[in-house]
């Protein structure tokens, strides 16, 4: 039974770590040599139509420092593209839920002997260096050792617990010396639109945490448009919901937004109406942000595993799985083999 | 004559290498140690003061990590040093990403110890280890 796709909330902010020329003395993950990165707030559009998911997601950062830094984010999916976004289309969302702020949407845009990721596609964005891999939690941390990111103390855990999920990432480098060709500053950002086909989508949040202090705040605005409303799963807002995580607004997304939405760049393929959108705020201590978010429009629950809260080999089934289809049919190849041998099959007339 | 004293040279040889070593160096102990998702397994040691344990340390994440076993004052240098790798002294060792590592240590101190990773926040991030001497 094929899944029904569904728009998918996606959160790049991901990791942040510093490529550094020399050794970094202090807090590997997040500090440059000459100075420090700190994450502000994210925000991403997720939106689903036409068989195809597309995020358009932005980081806004307050330094720079001297080196090279950059992100790793999740994908549930392997991109067709990654593209320059326009800049209109978060503000624009931004504005909806917030009428009164004008939110500056930023952009991030970032020895062993055991097997490093594969290299899927490759590409720029203004002064961001993109490259989409497929391998585990080590191969990708691997990779990333080995191009210079200094990955924090939870990097192992937290890219194996998204690798067990997908094996696909996209490392997000920002290349500060073309930054200063092309006069970005600090507080600029680069919007990318990833498009990727896919069947089971979910959003990383627990990539939010990574490097991070257990105490340290994580925020976060997340937005979704599908064409149903959606089941959330952690449920967000509500009692016994996922702390730190509160549904602002959930609401069939208006026609001028819309309208708005897709006059901006790349953006011709979002339908003109029957979207709906959903605004979602983290804020929480990144101690407590285990869990992503998973969604589901067709009035099924969403899975446990695609929110995290479930290890993939604990939900692996004989339904879900196709490979694990084949015991059982042989099995019953058999048993028809025996039974037909036998003349119990035989019909046997009145 | 020749014949006789081949025999008795053949009889002495035991007796010779054996006096030569005499003092043998004290057999190790080897404990396997494996680090994953940055944390040491086992967690937990304990041995007697005076005996000499093995480590061989195998680091199962894709990032570098250190095995550094010694005092609170051997964790505190650590922690706020800039050495960029280890492995000459004794209980002290770099281990790369999927790598695996030995060193050999002679328990001579009075005090329980602790064995940690000072590569950045690790061991804030909780990557360390008891080690109770008894």
């Amino acid at each position: 039974m094929s899944r029904r796709r569904v728009g998918m909330l996606f959160i790049s902010a991901g990791l942040m770590v510093v490529v550094a020329a020399g050794p970094v003395l202090a807090c590997g993950g997040l500090v440059a040599p000459n100075g420090s990165v700190n994450l502000l707030r994210t925000t991403t559009l997720a939106a689903y139509t036409d068989g195809v998911e597309h995020y358009i997601t932005s980081f806004e950062f307050s330094g720079g420092g001297g080196g090279k830094f950059g992100s790793i984010v999740p994908l549930p999916d392997v991109p067709s593209k990654v593209d320059k976004a326009g800049r209109w289309t978060l503000q624009r969302l931004v504005e909806e839920v917030q009428p009164s702020v004008l939110a500056e949407a930023a952009d991030s845009s970032g020895q062993i002997a055991r097997q490093s990721a594969e290299v899927l596609l490759e590409t720029r964005v203004s002064a961001l260096d993109i490259t989409v891999l497929k391998g585990g939690g080590d191969e990708v941390g691997l990779w990333a050792k080995r191009n210079g990111f200094n990955l924090p103390p939870d990097a192992p855990e937290v890219l194996d617990f998204y690798g067990d999920r997908s094996p696909i990432f996209m490392a997000v480098r920002f290349n500060i010396e073309r930054a200063e060709d092309k006069d970005l500053g600090v507080g600029d950002g680069i919007p990318v639109h990833v498009t990727i086909p896919t069947d089971q989508p979910w959003v990383p949040l627990r990539i939010l945490a990574l490097g991070r202090e257990s105490n340290e705040v994580v925020e976060a605005d997340v937005f979704t448009l599908t064409d149903d409303r959606p089941a959330m799963l952690p449920v967000a807002g509500l009692p016994g919901a996922a702390r730190g995580m509160s549904l602002e607004r959930s609401e069939p997304a208006g026609e001028f937004l819309l309208a708005d939405l897709r006059s901006d760049r790349g953006m011709g393929w979002l339908p003109e109406d029957g979207m709906w959108l959903n605004y979602i705020r983290i804020n929480t201590p990144a101690g407590e942000l285990e869990h992503d978010l998973a969604l589901n429009v067709s009035g099924e629950s969403p899975s446990l595993i695609d929110a995290g809260l479930e290890a993939p080999s604990s939900r692996l089934s004989v339904v879900d799985d196709p490979a694990l289809w084949w015991p059982w049919i042989l099995a019953a190849v058999i048993a028809f083999g025996v039974l037909s041998a036998t003349g119990r099959l035989a019909t046997r007339t009145p | 004559m020749n014949r006789l004293m081949g025999m008795t040279l053949v009889l002495a040889a035991p007796l010779v290498f054996g006096a030569c070593a005499a003092d043998p160096e004290p057999e190790a102990e080897t404990i396997a140690v494996n680090i994953n998702h940055s944390r040491f397994n086992p967690n937990d040691y304990e041995f007697q003061s005076g005996t000499t344990v093995r480590f061989v340390i195998h680091n199962a994440d894709p990032i570098d990590h250190e095995f550094i076993l010694g005092g609170k004052d051997v964790q505190d240098r650590h922690e706020d040093g800039t050495e960029p790798s280890h492995g000459t002294i004794p209980g002290e060792v770099s281990i790369p990403a999927g790598g695996t590592r030995t060193t050999t240590y002679t328990f001579t101190e009075s005090e329980d110890l602790i064995i940690g990773c000072h590569l950045p926040r690790h061991y804030d991030y909780g990557m360390r280890a008891e080690v109770n001497l008894v």
